[in-house]
């Protein structure tokens, strides 16, 4: 058997964002000893690149009469529903929308700096399908400083980090997960982890997309370990797609253009000049008569948001997304199949304070001037709003023993992701998650380690090293981003599934073939082989998952099924291992308790 | 679609040379999609570091044509010639081709004091106007890339690792010390382990941050003076002496639990 260091934590933590970080500083200040891995650098996480800001309701915004806009928890968990299509679990709304403005002060206290009001307080910004100012930034970096303060903090509490480490199975005890297995990426060493209770923090998956603001980690590897370790997974088919991914030049395409540009003021246009979002096709009927209806009163909202109706640039990023698609559908796009975001009219010194990092990202690697030229867009593949089922009080999953927060976990979100509400989802159940991880190691002991299941991984890392001849990872990862690309990106139809499923089936046989160069030490080669794998079991359980609901809502548009069907709105789709098969089951959504749908009536 | 030359350091800790790959260009490549293409198409075993492709994330760092940069900002057709040359940063031990083992950095980091807010704002909502945080926030821009960590010859060239905490770090512990809310004195660990006093101002650091911060001039003087004030203030020493001010209090530099705390690699 080949060897392998062993460390032992009472709660280990798979993942070093912002909903990992934040989890290790509740289950050491529980008294725990707590181990974090992550495939990075310490602070390079996914949660890095976050721009906008993070969504929770402070209520420090004035309005020009100098009374501060009426917001609350009650209308942030309102939007949040209707963002959501109602898909969303009810009590993780509640508990989020509850517990945001808490986990956000508790940032300053522990050294972030957000923009400051007038009045000195933390700045706010508006954002797609929140009804206040509710974007708590720092200018269009708020990501780097919400990661750097709670590693700071981790920091400061206690923790023991290990970097450059990708695990790839969780290790089981009977039904129980007692650890974790993988390599450093470094040496290709092989190590275990072995703890009372995991917390899964490992974010999202885009890397099956060709274009995607997600870096090279978001593979997904933490939602196959929890699939294969017998979690269920749930809303599969839910992915974000973000309305405004750069289109050009060809080496930035996909990559991320803040939702903040239209929060300050960007306007979106065609190929004949027209404000495309005005059309009223485009607004859906649960927003109607809430957006502005034409550029004057847009504008005008720009300086007083009380008495004038945000611009329909901000609606949810579902309805942008779907807008900018039919215009370049129709014939009105741009000549990189994109559509113009402008913002020059807001003037070069503006645009330079509050967006530095997007000015910075056009100037340097695109050669634009966003002072001075629009910015051609196209949806980007952004956010996964399905995941592991996470029970909202504590964050268990399904499997004892094992918890999960932030981006890979799902239930907040329902059928789509407002813009901020990421960043607060991983403050409150990151610190949930590990609270709820430190409550199981306290009263469980240590696991037995089954040497049979390290052997078995191991089979599976080493066996591309081992052929003579095979597959290439990259070009079968390259197949299968081509086909999710085409047919199961934003407008979906059975045929289109149907073809993209056969495509991934021949792909998985194939992937059993991969053969890599060189041997374990940093050779990439080797890391995508594993990846590839998780990524084509990932696909497969969207596609199949977006087969089965058979209407549209959120993300989900399916063209064949082009209306909400209320029948559909009670069920969550269930994915679960059974054997070599994913198994999908219908659950029914939990009912809105009456004071949640009061709380609905009233704010909508 | 013009084709280039990219040299590639190719090694690891007991050796290497560099070896050339041709690849294609395209409008706006960057050394980094250059790299990516030799990994896809020639050779899968290259390694190197990067995460957000943006310029965000500060993991890229190298040295392009002998110039310290960030890989996925540097376009390939900025770079003079049709053979572009890329190395690993230098000051911190190799791993493997571009990859460096870049550990300490974190190691120092967590000697530094966190926010300690005074006791009056504690746990509550701060009040701070832009204009008291502006320069804080300017030092909150660092991504870590520890490209200015990489040029210093106090580091690079005299490797005292063992005694200056480097540019990076003095730039954090400036952000603590501006900050209107906190309420340590870290000027006693800048004159000690953190050695401030070796820095002489060659404003290289600066020269290379992506970021554009002001590490000399807004950081590492500013920081100088307190320490000098301090110490070496005969005038405020004999008014302390006398009971006219105060000693200023200083940082408990024991209160971060770094025994607990590991950063491994
Ligand atoms: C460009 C961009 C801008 C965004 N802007 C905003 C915004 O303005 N507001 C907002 O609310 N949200 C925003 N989001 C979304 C938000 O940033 C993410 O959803 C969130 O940061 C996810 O955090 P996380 O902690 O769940 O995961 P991540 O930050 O993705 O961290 C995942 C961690 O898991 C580790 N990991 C993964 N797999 C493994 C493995 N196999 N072994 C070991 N470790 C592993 C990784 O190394 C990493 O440390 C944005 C996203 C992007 C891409
Ligand atoms: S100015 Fe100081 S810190 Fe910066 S490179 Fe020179 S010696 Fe190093
Ligand atoms: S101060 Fe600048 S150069 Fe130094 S690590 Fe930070 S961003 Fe990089
Ligand atoms: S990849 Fe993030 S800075 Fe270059």
């Amino acid at each position: 058997m080949d060897s392998y260091e062993t460390f032992e934590y009472d709660v280990l933590v798979i993942g070093a964002g912002g909903a990992g970080l934040r989890a290790v500083i509740a289950a050491r200040e529980a008294g725990c000893s707590v181990g974090v891995v992550c495939k990075s650098l310490l602070g390079k996480a996914h949660t890095v690149m976050a721009e906008g800001g993070v969504a929770a309701a402070l209520g420090n915004m004035k309005s020009p009469d100098g009374m501060n806009e009426p917001d609350s928890w009650k209308v942030h968990l309102t939007d949040t529903f209707k963002g959501g299509a109602f898909l969303n679990n009810p009590r993780t709304v509640e508990i989020f929308a509850k517990e945001a403005p808490e986990r956000v002060l508790e940032l300053e206290q522990y050294g972030a700096v957000f923009d400051r009001t007038p009045e000195g307080l933390i700045a706010e910004r508006p954002f797609g399908g929140h009804k206040y100012r509710r974007l708590n930034h720092v200018g269009d970096r708020t990501g780097l400083e919400l990661i750097r303060t709670v590693q700071d903090k981790a920091v400061g509490v206690g923790m023991s980090v290990h970097m450059e480490i990708t695990l790839t199975r969780l290790l089981k005890d009977g039904d129980r997960v007692v650890g974790a297995f993988g390599y450093r990426r470094d040496t290709g060493k092989f190590v275990v982890f072995r703890a009372k209770s995991i917390v899964l923090a490992t974010g999202g998956w885009g890397r099956m997309y060709q274009f995607t603001s997600n870096s090279w980690e978001g593979t997904g590897d933490g939602l196959q370990m929890a699939y294969e370790a017998g979690a269920e997974l749930l809303d599969m088919e839910m992915i974000q797609f973000h309305p405004t991914g750069m289109a050009w030049p060809p080496g930035m395409r996909g990559i991320l253009v803040t939702e903040g540009v239209r929060g300050e003021g960007g306007i979106l246009k065609n190929n004949k000049g027209e404000r495309f979002m005005f059309n009223p096709d485009y607004t859906p009927p649960l927003y109607k008569g809430q957006f502005a209806e034409t550029a004057e009163e847009g504008e005008r909202w720009l300086e007083d948001k009380k008495n004038n109706r945000r611009p329909p640039e901000l609606l949810p990023r579902d309805v942008v997304a779907r807008a900018i698609y039919k215009e370049v559908e129709a014939g009105r796009g741009t000549e990189h199949k994109a559509v113009y975001l402008d913002v020059t009219h807001r003037g070069a010194e503006y645009i330079k304070r509050k967006l530095p990092s997007m000015y910075e990202q056009f100037h340097a690697l695109g050669a634009v001037d966003i002072t001075k030229e629009a910015m051609e867009v196209y949806p980007t593949v952004h956010y996964t709003m399905g995941g592991v089922w996470a029970e909202p009080e504590g964050c268990a999953t399904s499997v004892p023993g094992l918890f999960a927060a932030g981006e890979v976990a799902a239930g907040l979100h329902g059928a789509n992701r407002l813009g901020g509400n990421s960043l607060s989802d991983i403050l409150v159940f990151g610190k949930r998650a590990g609270e709820g991880a430190a409550e199981f190691a306290r009263t469980a002991k240590l696991g037995a380690i089954d040497p049979a299941q390290i052997q078995a991984e191991i089979s599976v890392l080493m066996h591309p090293l081992e052929l003579q001849e095979g597959e290439s990872p990259y070009k079968i990862h390259q197949e299968l981003q081509e086909n999710m690309q085409r047919d199961c990106m934003i407008a979906r139809n059975e045929q289109g599934l149907n073809s993209v499923l056969a495509k991934i089936l021949e792909l998985q046989t194939r992937a059993a073939k991969i053969k890599v160069n060189g041997d374990t030490a940093f050779n990439p080669g080797w890391h995508a082989a594993r990846d590839v794998r998780f990524m084509l079991r990932t696909s497969e359980i969207i596609v199949r998952c977006a087969l089965e609901r058979k209407e549209s809502r959120g993300a989900q548009w399916r063209l064949d099924y082009p209306a909400l069907d209320p029948v559909w709105g009670k069920k969550n789709l269930i994915a679960t291992q059974d054997g070599d098969k994913v198994k999908i089951t219908e659950r029914p959504l939990p009912d809105m308790p009456a004071e949640l749908k009061a709380i609905v009536e009233e704010y909508k | 679609m013009e084709t280039i030359t990219l040299r590639l350091f190719r090694g690891d800790a007991t050796g290497g040379k560099m070896v050339d790959y041709q690849v294609k260009t395209f409008p706006n490549m960057v050394v980094l999609d250059a790299v990516h293409q030799i990994q896809a198409e020639q050779d899968s075993s290259v390694a190197c570091r990067w995460n957000c492709k943006a310029a965000k994330c500060g993991s890229c760092s190298a040295e392009i044509d002998g110039k310290p940069a960030l890989m996925c900002k540097t376009q390939v057709h900025e770079c003079a010639g049709s053979t572009i040359t890329v190395t690993p940063i230098r000051t911190f031990p190799l791993i493997k081709d571009l990859v460096t083992d870049v550990s300490w950095n974190y190691r120092m980091a967590a000697k530094i004091p966190p926010l300690t807010p005074r006791a009056d704002v504690a746990g509550k909502p701060f009040n701070m106007q832009q204009i008291d945080v502006d320069r804080v926030q300017e030092f909150r821009k660092c991504i870590e890339c520890f490209l200015c960590q990489n040029v210093c010859h106090v580091l690079r060239e005299h490797e005292r690792t063992d005694a200056f905490f480097g540019p990076r770090q003095m730039v954090r512990i400036a952000s603590l010390e501006m900050h209107p809310m906190d309420n340590l004195n870290r000027r006693e660990q800048l004159r000690g382990e953190a050695g401030v006093g070796f820095c002489n101002i060659t404003k290289c650091c600066t020269e290379v941050c992506p970021e554009s911060i002001h590490i000399t001039d807004n950081a590492i003087i500013p920081l100088k003076e307190r320490v000098v004030d301090d110490y070496f203030d005969p005038v405020r020493k004999g008014l302390v002496a006398i009971g006219l001010i105060k000693k200023r209090k200083k940082a408990p530099l024991d209160s971060v639990p770094n025994d607990v705390t590991k950063i491994m690699r």
